[in-house]
């Protein structure tokens, strides 16, 4: 058993003018191993810490927050990596809710705005559409997004314009159905994207791929957007 | 109190597989529809899933859904209905072909077809040969396929409740369903959505458990609505233990390791399944491996400094393999148990994985219970999917991959009926009872006023210890009765818990005591039929009776809450078009 501590974002509308930072200090044993253990443990001494959380296993994208300054999921974060006092804050750049719960409304916007399904009008064969193993590797690196919002989040860009930037999240989206030989959309999912803002206010600042828990790369999709851009205009 | 109404034509309480599916042939009809998911629909459970879902595509090996039928009904032991079981394996193939043009990013076969892998208890031939019938999407299967049908769904425009948790079931005086109650966990506001049919598509309650696969929310709120409102749980002593959990942290290892040739190993460095089961090895069904693995921890074959755990073997799959189909899982042992399994292998132990009963259900996917001397009377209005659900399609243990195809099978089949329901039985809505929401405000009052009583952590700890230690992988009578009492015990403390935190918005603390209240249903279910069960069948291995026994138990357990009494009903012997399959000595 140790000691470690932490220093958490707390914010509750009902009761708090505004936010503060609350110190906790938590003894933590060998089977505590995440992040979220810990979490779980300190909710069991003051039940009035809010958080999301649901698999506890990185795949489901809930327990995304600040943790020492960087964006990632306390899951799969292992506690003894990190400096004390450990500090929690909320995915930065969106409402706060509660204490580390935050309104996620436009982060989903976004993604619905891509169009996020596969669009094909033609009549489905009686069986699979066939696509080679080649054509399904496109898919890799683009289809595992967990919808956790720690790129987006990281994003300047979207922290400036979170109603007119897509966002790294919804641009890796867009580009697992332009990338699926499935999808008969290309040119208007291209129309859509083509704006000052929806797209290129991406500088490529790269702070999405630094954070995603899941070793994606918004950048690079992001990059190949733009490219098919540059080619349909030659 | 007056409690605000919201009305549709059908409301989901569940927005993972089975509910998504469900959603879909709703508003694709037009119906007004609403899904309630106390999590944004990604972060459901369905996510989680690794390895497969299972169809006799055929892509790999000849394949016929009469030989999946045979595997699943041998794998239930004889307790899954067979009408449930023919109308599944039938329809698997149309379900997931129907998934991939939904966009599903399944792996491929050279030839451009869907990629299919082996999984324990699918074979050729009836039982003869391991056949390939898992469809994948790498081991991310699940996050695949739930990804997937929730961006039909936003084509479709389903309208999501997201953060809603459904506190418990309306049904009227002539019992049947109208609506459930629902607190609203953003603002902390309670609502009655008043509806002509109500689907459950709730998922597990993997919690009651100490060590389990399952996601925290994963806390069984369908089946303790149900119980509630009084309607019986079904089969409640079934309850898969996985084989492959890391040791020590729970999380799954999936069953498509052993698929893509990895293998169990004792402490002497033993492939000890040869023995167990020579015809199938490491890919016989999951009850059998699980206990074999129990067998050897108790004979003092187990491995690590306590001896309590057997290795999963995989490197010699090759790193390639391991990359390209495995990814996942590779992930998850090195940041679970430390090891990378392109060089380690990988400590397991059998962990809670899976709940074969539920609220009893017909192919239909209407909730049917006991009334007069009908043993499967409709409650009108009432529907439910998936794994909350007890069809029973998996009967005594469910065959690995056959949880994802229950998800779509049968969330499409609830949400076709409950569209014939709703057009040609429900022109309008049923009054609701004056006390529509009684049950729920005083359920939450008794929070708010509480003080001086436990936490809710430690009595949720106290349940989790009693239903681990009594209602593991094998039983005795004496330990299960012992649980019952323990367990009764606990029930009587978790009316009394208290929570500090009061206030209204994402009170989470309050989330969890009614979590608590739906988990405890299920926990006493699950004491109280598996003490009565005096057999050995599936998963319910018990050594004072250690074999099948058809002539008494080849029946369904139905649980009452309100009296803690138990019926049975019949195991459903004929299936809809092909012959029925009689018992058989079950050897791998
Ligand atoms: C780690 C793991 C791996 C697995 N791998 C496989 C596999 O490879 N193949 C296979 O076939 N099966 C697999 N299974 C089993 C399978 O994944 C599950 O049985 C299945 O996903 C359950 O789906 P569901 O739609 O019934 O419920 P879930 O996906 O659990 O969804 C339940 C939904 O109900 C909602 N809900 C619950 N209570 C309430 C409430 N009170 N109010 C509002 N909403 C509520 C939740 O928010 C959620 O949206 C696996 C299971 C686990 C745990
Ligand atoms: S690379 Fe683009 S999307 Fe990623 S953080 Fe930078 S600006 Fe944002
Ligand atoms: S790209 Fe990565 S960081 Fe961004 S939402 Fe997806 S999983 Fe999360
Ligand atoms: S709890 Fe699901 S990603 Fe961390």
């Amino acid at each position: 058993m140790r000691k470690v501590r932490f220093s958490v974002y707390r914010y509750n509308p009902e009761t708090d003018a505004k936010p503060y930072m609350q110190d906790y200090e938590i003894e933590v044993g060998p089977n505590d191993v995440k992040l979220l253990d810990v979490i779980v443990k300190l909710k069991a001494q003051d039940d009035t810490l809010a958080f999301r959380r649901s698999c506890r296993e990185g795949i489901c994208g809930s327990d995304a927050m600040n943790i020492n300054g960087k964006n990632g999921l306390a899951c799969i974060t292992n506690i003894a990596d990190l400096a004390e006092p450990i500090t929690l804050r909320p995915l930065p750049g969106l409402p706060v809710i509660r204490d580390l719960i935050v309104d996620m409304t436009q982060f989903f916007k976004q993604y619905h705005s891509i169009k996020p399904y596969v669009v094909n009008d033609t009549p489905p064969p009686e069986r699979e559409r066939l696509q080679s193993p080649e054509d399904r590797k496109e898919l890799d690196g683009l289809y595992e997004c967990i919808l956790c919002a720690c790129c987006s989040t990281s994003c300047p860009s979207f922290w400036w314009n979170p109603d007119k930037f897509v966002g790294p999240a919804g641009l890796l989206a867009a580009y697992r159905f332009i990338a699926d030989t499935r999808d008969e959309a290309t040119n208007e999912r291209l129309d859509n994207l083509e704006d000052p803002y929806r797209l290129f206010r991406c500088h490529t600042i790269m702070n999405c791929v630094d954070v995603c828990p899941k070793g994606l790369n918004p950048t690079r999709a992001i990059g190949k957007i733009k490219d098919l851009l540059v080619r349909r205009a030659v | 109190m007056s409690v605000p109404v919201r009305r549709f034509d059908a409301v989901i309480v569940g927005g993972g597989g089975a509910g998504l599916r469900a959603a879909l042939q709703l508003s694709e009809a037009g119906l007004n529809t609403a899904v309630l998911s106390k999590v944004f629909p990604t972060r459901s459970h369905t996510v989680a899933a690794q390895g497969g879902i299972s169809a006799s595509l055929g892509n790999v090996q000849e394949d016929r859904w009469e030989w999946h039928m045979y595997d699943t009904v041998k794998g239930s032991d004889w307790l899954g209905d067979q009408d449930a079981i023919e109308f599944m394996c039938r329809k698997a193939p149309e379900a997931v072909i129907e998934l991939e043009h939904f966009g599903m990013p399944f792996d491929r076969l050279e030839n451009g077809k869907i990629y299919q892998r082996p999984f324990g208890g699918h074979t050729q031939n009836n039982g003869k040969t391991p056949v390939q019938r898992a469809c994948a999407a790498a081991d991310r299967t699940g996050h695949a396929m739930l990804h997937t049908l929730y961006q039909r769904n936003v084509r479709a425009n389903t309208q999501f409740f997201v953060e809603w948790m459904a506190l418990d079931l309306i049904r009227d005086s002539e019992g049947d369903v109208v609506g459930v109650t629902a607190l609203e966990m953003e603002t902390g506001e309670i609502f009655i959505l008043h509806a002509k049919a109500v689907l459950f598509a709730t998922g597990g309650a993997g919690r009651i458990y100490a060590a389990s696969t399952n996601a925290f929310i994963n806390t069984g709120d369908g089946l303790g609505m149900c119980v509630r409102a009084g309607i019986p749980l079904e089969d409640m002593e079934f309850w898969q233990f996985h084989p492959t959990g890391v040791a020590g942290a729970g999380v799954l290892i999936t069953e498509g390791v052993r698929g893509e040739g990895g293998i169990l190993l004792n402490s002497n460095g033993e492939r000890f399944m040869e023995r167990y089961a020579p015809n199938l090895k490491d890919l016989a069904p999951r009850d059998f491996v699980s206990r074999s693995m129990e067998l050897e921890v108790l004979e003092g074959r187990g491995c690590g400094p306590n001896k309590d755990y057997v290795l999963l073997k995989l490197d010699h799959l090759g790193p390639d393999i391991i990359k390209q189909r495995l990814p996942g899982i590779r992930e998850i042992a090195m940041k679970f148990a430390g090891v990378d399994p392109i060089k380690d292998p990988i400590p397991v132990i059998p962990t809670c994985h899976y709940m074969m009963g539920g609220i009893p259900t017909n192919y239909r996917g209407e909730v049917v219970v006991p009334k007069g001397d009908e043993p499967e009377s409709r409650v009108n209005g009432f529907y439910a999917a998936g794994e909350c659900a007890c069809a029973s399609v998996h009967g005594a243990n469910r065959l690995g991959t056959n949880s994802l195809l229950d998800l779509v099978v049968f969330g499409k089949s609830a949400g076709d009926h409950m569209i014939q329901f709703i057009k040609n039985e429900m022109p309008t809505w049923k009054e609701l009872p004056a006390d529509a929401a009684d049950r729920s405000l005083a359920r939450v009052a008794r929070l708010d006023g509480q003080t001086g009583g436990e936490e809710v952590p430690e009595v949720r700890a106290a349940m989790q210890r009693t239903v681990q230690s009594r209602a593991g992988v094998f039983r005795n009578s004496a330990n299960l009765q012992q649980g019952v009492e323990e367990i009764k015990q606990v029930a009587e403390r978790v009316k009394r818990t208290q929570i500090k935190d009061k206030s209204k918005v994402f009170n989470t603390a309050r989330v969890e005591a009614l979590e608590l209240d739906n988990l405890i249903e299920v926990a006493v279910a699950t004491l109280i039929s598996a003490e009565a069960r005096k057999e050995s069948r599936g998963a319910h291995a018990h050594d004072d009776y250690q074999h099948r026994d058809d002539d008494n138990w080849m029946k369904h357990t139905l649980y009452y809450g309100e009296t803690r009494q138990l019926t049975y009903k019949p195991v459903h012997t004929k299936p809809l078009s092909v012959d029925y399959i009689p018992p058989k000595e079950r050897t791998f």
